[in-house]
């Protein structure tokens, strides 16, 4: 029963951790006031460079960090639309959506004989899971198979988010630069009237949201998985979406939803378990968290008050 | 997204027509690029989808197979944009429509003057009563459509893998559904062309013959007479007016008397009930079935590419649904014939519609470069009119 529970928290928490990242990304990005609605398709990029990089390197965290490096390219092109040639936010995001997955495809086809999938790391090259030594071998509630180490005993990719998610905060509520940051999504003009380069701090915004979201997608294929495969992503790029504005634009609130939509995928795996003896068909347990994610939304109002975005957020700017 | 329409619309005609001719190009050139670096002849891998698209009377064909249910889902987008929102959902609204045609098309038992009808508008009844769902949202709970209708898609996709399992739909010993009767069926000539005498008769009329090979259909007509309904709908209808007055300027509307709530559904209704018909013709025309999806199969997310693409315009989304539906066909040729990977046409797709997404580029290169014309030609907008703030 209690082993139960943490299966759920912990494979929760491993589920939530891509989408961490990735709302994390969109957070930094929207409060820059740059939509990036091209999550998905940076988050399927850096997915593919990460599994890719990360078995020919045979190291995970080189992966990661090209995970990383391929999400930031693609965000470079969409802040060269969206800020210096001023095009549609959306529009850019779109395009962005089909290019990452067709460049991922593409250069898998290269990389791996045609194939789609990346070949699968060794389970010794994934990236690690740091506390394992830790929990001795057992079932005890502070070895590996109780209570205590199903739910702590987790990749690090996990603990980095967490860190992450106050890191972001920091920077953006206690920092100069956090504070500028926001300026400019909240009000260009009178930013730019202080003397802060707009361009900059925006260009800068929309870089670390897509190298976010790459880490998110390396999250996903390096370590909840071992490898990259067409249908890997699935939507999660939007899903970081709708948790970072159910999150109010906010990193500790992005997190939260995320985590969320992690736990509704985390029941809908253990309720899928045929141990566990819940006669649902899986394709209704696959659509808990779409459900849940409507819902949620549908609320929103009720329960989190009125939200609205940074102000300028989608609008171009127009250094006069 | 309203920023681009008006943008569009401050442009001249021949000049959006330059900016979309100019995007497509650099997408073939970015594609180029591409092959060049992984290895491969971009001349030779164009000159193979080239003769790919046209090389057979059935070539043909194909392309227009593939274009009808990407002009149907690429209107369905350019309706939606038309009044200010944005369908992200035809993916979903496709496979409800789709669903419907397969339930209505085994299951009811009509003569075929009677059957086809009743499938293709089940088929729009049901796209158009998933697309509503998102613009009721919108319009009485403020969800933005974008996330709504995304959500909606996944739910599309489960829903159809679920329906095909359940007895009453599953075909034994398949992973897909009960085919459709033959009445239902709009492939021209489909039973007859497998008979004996049908067989006979294509080896002795080989033009006609090949072309028969393809599942030849009537999509092609729907999508056709689709694109002048939604034309005559947008610009020559009160309704085509209070849509686009919402999707110009919500408050003005309100003020004019529009019901602005009622204005939402109505119109994602009407955009779902597009793609819901694109997934009635994919059924009746080419697969009498559905499939268990292990992933989305692209025809709405095409479908946004078509609607750029064509400017947001009726007539624009069915030249760029025939390009597209080449592309996509096209596409699939070279990788057996060169090994170059086929996703090169979403690269392809996705530089069209990114150098669409920016005007000002062109604008700003003719400016700095061929300035010796007088007029200022910035097409850029005055700072009020940035377009309303899109909370994605």
């Amino acid at each position: 029963m209690f082993n139960d529970l943490a299966f759920i928290i912990g494979t929760s928490l491993m589920y939530s951790t891509p989408l961490i990242y990735t709302a994390l990304g969109g957070t930094i990005s929207e409060n820059g006031g740059v939509v990036n609605i091209g999550l998905e398709g940076m988050m399927s990029f850096g997915a593919f460079m990460a599994a890719a990089i990360g078995f020919y390197s045979g190291n995970p965290w080189i992966g990661f960090l090209a995970g990383g490096l391929a999400g930031m390219s693609l965000a470079l092109l969409h802040a060269i639309a969206t800020v210096t040639y001023r095009a549609d936010h959306v529009v850019s995001g779109i395009a962005l959506n089909f290019l990452g997955p067709g460049l991922a495809l593409f250069l898998s086809r290269l990389m791996f004989e045609g194939a789609t999938m990346t070949r699968p790391l060794d389970l010794t090259n994934k990236i690690p899971q740091p506390l394992r030594s830790f929990f001795a071998e057992g079932n005890g509630p502070f070895q590996r198979n109780g209570f205590f180490g199903i739910i702590l005993n987790q990749y690090a990719t996990v603990y980095l988010v967490f860190f992450l998610v106050a890191l972001v905060w920091f920077f953006l509520y206690r920092t100069r630069f956090g504070l500028r940051l926001r300026s400019v999504g909240e009000h260009p003009e009178a930013a730019d009237s202080l003397g802060i380069n707009v361009f900059r701090m925006k260009y800068i915004a929309v870089l670390l949201s897509g190298a976010m979201a790459g880490f998110g997608g390396a999250a996903m294929s390096i370590a909840v998985v071992s490898r990259f495969s067409p249908t890997l992503i699935s939507g999660q790029g939007f899903i970081a979406l709708a948790a970072m504005i159910f999150g109010k634009w906010k990193p500790q609130g992005a997190m939260l939803a995320s985590l969320m939509f992690g736990f509704a995928q985390g029941l809908a795996i253990y309720l899928g378990n045929p141990r566990v003896g819940v006669n649902v068909p899986g394709e209704i347990l696959s659509m808990i968290p779409y459900v849940l994610t409507l819902i949620i939304l549908i609320f929103q109002g009720k329960l989190l008050g009125r939200t609205v975005g940074p102000r300028a957020l989608g609008k171009p700017f127009y250094k006069s | 997204m309203s920023q681009l329409l008006r943008l569009r619309r401050t442009l001249k005609f021949p000049r959006a027509l330059g900016l979309t001719l100019i995007s497509i190009v650099l997408g073939f050139f970015v594609g180029a690029i591409v092959l060049l670096v992984a290895g491969y002849n971009p001349l030779e891998a164009y000159g193979i989808m080239i003769f790919g698209v046209f090389g057979l009377p059935r070539y043909i064909s194909y392309t227009i197979i593939i274009a009808a249910p990407l002009i149907l889902t690429g209107l369905s987008v350019t309706f939606a944009f038309r009044t200010g929102l944005f369908n992200i959902g035809a993916e979903g609204q496709f496979i409800a429509g789709s669903i419907a045609a397969v339930i209505v098309g085994h299951f009811v038992r009509l003569p075929i003057i009677l059957h086809v009808p009743l499938v293709f508008v089940s088929a729009m009844v049901a796209g158009a009563l998933w697309g509503s769902i998102s613009g009721f949202l919108k319009a009485r709970y403020g969800v933005h459509e974008v996330i709504s209708t995304i959500m909606l898609n996944w739910l599309a996709l489960y829903m159809n893998n679920y329906l095909i399992k359940l007895p009453f739909l599953h075909r034994v010993g398949t992973e897909a559904s009960q085919k459709i009767q033959d009445t239902a069926r709009i492939d021209i000539l489909g039973v007859w062309k497998t008979s004996p005498e049908g067989r006979e008769w294509r080896m002795e009329n080989p033009f006609w013959g090949d072309i028969l090979r393809s599942e030849i259909n009537l999509g092609i007509l729907f999508a056709l007479i689709a694109a002048m309904v939604v034309w005559y709908i947008i610009n020559r209808t009160t309704l085509g007016y209070e849509l686009r007055a919402v999707g110009y300027n919500q408050d003005a509307a309100n003020y004019g008397g529009i019901p602005v709530k009622k204005s939402m559904t109505v119109s994602m209704a009407i955009a779902g009930a597009l793609a819901g018909a694109a997934g009635g013709i994919q059924i009746m025309g080419v697969t009498q079935e559905i499939t268990v999806l292990a992933a989305m199969e692209g025809n709405g997310f095409d479908g946004i590419a078509v609607s750029l693409i064509g400017a947001n315009t009726p007539i624009g989304v069915v030249l760029s649904g025939f390009l597209f539906g080449a592309l996509r066909y096209g596409g699939t040729k070279i990788q057996p014939a060169l090994g170059a990977p086929r996703e090169l046409i979403n690269i392809v797709m996705g530089t069209i519609v990114y150098f669409i997404a920016m005007p000002n580029l062109f604008t700003l290169l003719q400016e700095r470069y061929f300035s010796w014309k007088k007029k200022r030609l910035d097409i850029s907008l005055p700072k009020e009119a940035g377009g309303e703030s899109k909370n994605v």
